[in-house]
């Protein structure tokens, strides 16, 4: 071997990425560029963004997080005319209530909601990893950050938090968190989400530590008489900062075991025509439970689907179950929103962190299978200062690239934070002192194509 | 009562030469004794009542109920939490530690016999005493008994266990995102680590293997080290290099000195087999692995071996005039090297890493492992070394290297000297901040989540299910297995994602989060999951219904929740817990036991105080 080989090889001392030229520029980012699509231009620069007076259109947010991916051909961006390889045994789409929208055969009923909500049928962002994916969709910063950042939920819950005053935490998930990525990423524990636990279909909604199945309120007061008398330690050592803040945290966790927090959960305060409205599934009563959260003026709720989307396989079989309930559900939600004056005030967003291959995988194991996607999909969204009524972007003739107005995960995040009066360019508290930014504009292999200002 | 004062206080009780003190024994009581407040004035009367009152007073009423302050007059009852014997250096460790604080006015204070059990387990092995085992140590006269216990600890199974989930962290070994290793990896590189701590392999040892060894992921876990980065360039790879075995965040560097320490690592190839995910680590000069299509072991062209690899993202280093010529890499301390053609360059690099007169390891290591036992380093964070965070106690520091040099960096030996020293042994009472850094007390601290829920488990006689829901097919744990002995951090439960158990993404100390918020209590005061256990786990069962009187069932959860026997304040306030019972039992006498409800109270109390749930 020679020398100059070796020396050719990359034994030199410049960057084998760009990553410090980037923080230098004093954004922290990573250098990989998954984006190949060509109707990318790179995102504008901070001071490119419209420097709004934001006005705080949207109060609330309600996040359906598809985990797994859904197909966006069965559902809401459907191509009868691509074939059996492509539909396999789907039949004609069905028209909504606004002329030239048409959905799936499994939404008959979010198609007499479609003036109440958008569709973006051009979402991209080119990856097919679902924990790469998921934190590129709910973040829109680029995965493989020593520090990961933190999800759009914990970001409103940094936000929104100083002054939330309400009975229940600031953010809020159901059921299950997605545990997947931590979604409070560099901000630290105290922004995790809150996740109920428990089955809100079941006779009694168990929300886990709130409400217990076999305590009396007046046992759970002798018991909290109790450790307190019995807590020794806390006693003696009264005065030790970790023992202070830890007595701190235990108070905030009976404000919710015996406080007015517990009512919103109580959904049997409902009237049981809406609850069947609703649907009398996990997700259908999921989204009741959201809706009184809203009321109740919790900032961000994430509706963790209780089930996955992730089809390679049974994906006809899976997909026939579960998009009733989604279309059953997400239906009630917009119309019960709206009839009680609250869409405009609430922001409603539905997708998973990708699509699903329009082209239907007939291989075994398989058979009939869809698998990860990520070049284009479609986001549902609503409320909060979306209009209703639009689709954005297209896809082309079988679903399978972007036609025209690509939608990036920052456009459609910054159009969120934009209508909830965050600014996307605010500070991040880094724990090692570098640069974050809710979004990452202008930093190397983010792409964007502008936020979604024909629905805002 | 003010903390200085408080020192002051026992400080002179000490000195007065008390003897050990024990748990209050369970023996019928004399008659209360008269109210004695130690203070520097009687500190005589009471170092010779001491003997006596270890065994008085099931009525005395120490510790006092709140509001604590000011103490109303207390019965005298052993301290729970603080020794009344002397303090005397027990070595070294000790007498730098007390240089510290002797012009601060400060003298530490021992913690008792009880405390000492619970914390040597939980540190040392992770592991909650049996009721058993704790009784028998307190009840133990040896006067070597702490160094017994010590060493009897260093030798159990559970050491390796505990200390592999510690480095695993620090390791990041997890089978997932964002790490990615795969099962068989993270399986194969836990279990080298927790083999290499089993047989106490020298630390040196230790990372060098981590830093040269080539090989197959499944096969020789080491080389997983360079898998279990997100940022597999050399710089990211420097970056982890630089984090784990020099305690140093390369963040804050230039960026031409990352650069030029990365060219250590700019000739490690990775590589897939035909085996489903199988990979090797290995000393790839040519770099063969950059080649398009050569994804497997004989399908590399041969003609293409031999070209240059694609520049890689190697820009013209034009805007770094600071750099060397190439074939140079410069090492952190700014020494430049010519780098051999014939030698692996990590070679190279380890070689001048792993050496008593490097700079960064010796000290990285020895600062880490103080932190681990007493809380926080010497150089706070112990991860953070730069020149601008000193220690606080350098001539501390400077001995603990030393010490780790002349054992042949064994790690078992530095525990010793740390966990046999008073400075470890103190009380974890009040303290203000500024002994707080020079290690005054035992700090207080959450334990982890594994370690909370293996004690909630082994208490309740109950177990957990844990499991990686990808890839398929899933990943479930045999019950019973202890959340600490799980070596993928993409095994799981909700208790413990809940509960801070580190994301193993960035090999940070930090990354594993002991604080306390809201939900964490949500779940431990009032959850299904922990209920059930109380209720139904055949652990508590056992002792609630064993047909003892209600005092000796007291002392039984006292000694299987927190390691001690119960005050006699704390067996008035716990037997009066809940509704009298009215009418007789089975031989016509009144009925005086407690409901199991209230039995089962009186436990979820004990599991929710801060003693069962922080190091104390």
């Amino acid at each position: 071997m020679s020398t100059s080989n070796l020396h050719q090889i990359g034994m030199t001392c410049s960057r084998s990425t760009t990553r410090r030229d980037v923080m230098q520029a004093g954004l922290f980012s990573t250098a990989s560029v998954l984006f190949s699509n060509t109707h990318a231009a790179t995102a504008p620069a901070p001071q490119a963004l419209p420097a709004a007076p934001f006005k705080t259109k949207a109060k609330s947010v309600i996040q359906v997080f598809l985990w797994g991916g859904m197909s966006h051909n069965d559902t809401w961006d459907p191509k009868p005319d691509a074939g059996y390889d492509y539909n396999g045994p789907m039949k004609a789409p069905l028209s909504t209530n606004v002329a030239g929208i048409r959905l799936s055969e499994w939404f008959p009923k979010l198609a007499q909601q479609a003036d109440k909500f958008s569709l973006i049928r051009s979402m991209t962002h080119g990856n097919n990893g679902h924990e790469t994916a998921a934190y590129l969709v709910q973040t829109a910063h680029q995965p493989g950050e020593r520090l990961a950042y933190p999800s759009v939920g914990a970001v409103f819950s940094y936000f929104r938090g100083k002054n939330y005053k309400g009975v229940l935490p600031p953010y809020v998930v159901l059921t299950q968190p997605q545990g997947r990525f931590s979604e409070e990423g560099f901000l630290g524990a105290k922004l995790k989400p809150f996740a109920t636990g428990g089955d809100p279909n079941a006779s009694r909604f168990e929300v886990e530590g709130v409400i217990s199945r076999s305590i009396s309120d007046t046992r759970q007061q002798a018991r909290r008489d109790l450790l307190a008398k019995m807590d020794t330690l806390r006693q003696t050592a009264g005065g030790d900062a970790q023992l202070t803040a830890s007595e701190q945290a235990k108070a905030e966790a009976y404000d919710m075991i015996l406080g007015k927090g517990r009512e919103v959960f109580d959904l049997s305060k409902e009237k049981p025509e809406l609850r069947d409205r609703y649907g009398r599934h996990t997700f259908g009563q999921d989204c009741l439970a959201a809706r009184r959260m809203v009321e109740s003026g919790v900032p961000y709720i994430v509706i963790n689907y209780p089930g996955g989307w992730d089809t390679h396989s049974n994906h006809f079989q899976t997909m026939g179950r579960q998009a009733p309930e989604l279309d059953q559900g997400l239906a009630a939600l917009l119309l019960d929103l709206k009839e009680r004056g609250l869409l405009e005030s609430t922001l409603v967003w539905c997708c998973g962190e990708f699509g699903r291959g329009p082209k239907i995988d007939w291989q075994p194991p398989w058979n009939g299978g869809r698998n990860h996607y990520g070049k284009v999909f479609s986001v549902l969204v609503a409320g909060g200062g979306f209009k209703g009524g639009h689709v954005v972007g297209s896809s082309d003739a079988k679903a399978e690239e972007v036609k025209d107005r690509p939608v990036y995960p920052v456009d459609l995040l910054g159009s969120v934070y934009q209508l909830a009066g965050i600014d996307p360019k605010a500070k991040l508290p880094h724990p090692m002192g570098l640069e974050a930014h809710v979004l990452p504009y202008g930093e190397e292999g983010v792409k964007s194509a502008g936020l979604l200002t024909e629905i805002m | 009562m003010n903390p200085p004062c408080l020192f002051f206080l026992l400080a002179a009780m000490t000195a007065a030469g008390a003897v050990d003190d024990t748990a209050r024994k369970s023996t019928p009581a004399a008659a209360p004794s008269p109210a004695v407040k130690p203070t520097p004035a009687t500190p005589k009367a009471n170092a010779a009542k001491s003997p006596l009152l270890a065994t008085a007073s099931k009525k005395a009423a120490v510790p006092v109920l709140p509001p604590p302050q000011p103490k109303p007059e207390p019965k005298v009852e052993p301290p729970i939490y603080e020794s009344t014997s002397p303090v005397k250096p027990a070595g070294e460790i000790d007498r730098l530690v007390m240089a510290k604080l002797a012009p601060l006015g400060v003298k530490a204070v021992l913690c008792p016999d009880a405390v000492f059990v619970r914390r040597a387990f939980l540190d040392v092995i992770g592991t909650l005493p049996t009721a058993a085992e704790a009784r028998a140590f307190i009840e133990d006269t040896k006067p070597d008994k702490r160094r017994a216990l010590i060493e009897a600890l260093l030798q159990r199974d559970e050491f390796a266990v505990y200390w592999a989930m510690k480095w695993s962290d620090l390791l990041r070994i997890k089978a997932e995102f964002p790490i990615n290793l795969w099962p068989n990896a993270a399986q194969a590189y836990h279990r080298w680590v927790m083999t290499a701590i089993e047989d106490n392999m020298p630390y040196d040892q230790f990372a060098r293997d981590l830093l040269t060894s080539s090989g197959s992921n499944f096969r020789v876990g080491p080389v997983n080290f360079y898998r279990a980065m997100q940022n597999r360039e050399p710089e990211g790879i420097a970056s982890t290099v630089a984090l784990t075995f020099m305690g140093v965040r390369t963040d804050a560097w230039k960026p031409e000195k990352l650069a030029c320490m990365a060219r250590f690592f700019t000739q490690v190839g990775y590589k897939p087999t035909s085996e489903w995910k199988e990979e090797h680590v290995f000393w790839d000069p040519m770099g063969t692995h950059t080649l398009a299509g050569n994804i497997a072991p004989g399908k590399a062209s041969i003609e293409e071996i031999g070209k240059p690899a694609a520049p890689a993202q190697g820009v013209a280093t034009t805007d770094a005039p600071a750099l060397p010529a190439t074939g140079e890499a410069v090492f952190p301390d700014g020494k430049k090297i010519k780098l051999p053609e014939d030698r692996d360059p990590r070679e190279v690099f380890a070689e001048w890493l792993i050496t008593p007169k490097n700079p960064w390891f010796t000290r990285s290591i020895a600062n880490r492992v103080w932190s681990w036992f007493l809380g926080r380093g010497i150089i706070h964070a112990p991860d953070d070394l730069r020149e601008n965070n000193p220690p606080s106690n350098p001539e501390l520091l400077a001995y603990l290297e030393g010490e780790l040099v002349k054992s042949k960096y064994n790690l078992k030996h530095l525990y010793r000297l740390i966990l046999n020293s008073n400075t470890y042994q103190a009380s974890s009472l009040l303290g203000d901040t500024k002994p707080e850094a020079h290690f005054a007390r035992y700090p207080l601290r959450r334990l982890e989540a594994e370690l909370i829920i293996d004690a909630i488990n082994k208490i309740t006689g109950t177990t957990e299910l844990y499991t990686s829901a990808i890839p398929e097919p899933f990943t479930y744990i045999p019950q019973g297995e202890p959340a600490m002995s799980i070596g993928d951090g993409s095994i799981t439960s909700p208790f413990l994602a809940l509960f801070g158990r580190s994301a193993r993404a960035t090999g940070m100390e930090e990354e594993r989060s002991n604080k306390f918020i809201a939900p964490q209590w949500l779940h431990l005061l009032n959850s299904t999951q922990i209920q059930k256990k109380l209720e139904s786990g055949p652990g508590l069962r056992d002792i609630i219904n064993a047909r003892r009187t209600p005092q000796k069932t007291l002392d039984e959860l006292y000694l299987t929740i927190l390691s001690r026997l119960p005050t006699s304040a704390e067996v008035e306030l716990a037997l009066s817990y809940g509704e009298p019972r009215e009418g007789l039992n089975k031989v016509g006498k009144p009925r005086t036991g407690k409901r199991t409800e209230e039995w089962n109270d009186i436990a979820w109390a004990l599991l929710n105080s801060s003693e069962f749930l922080f190091r104390h």
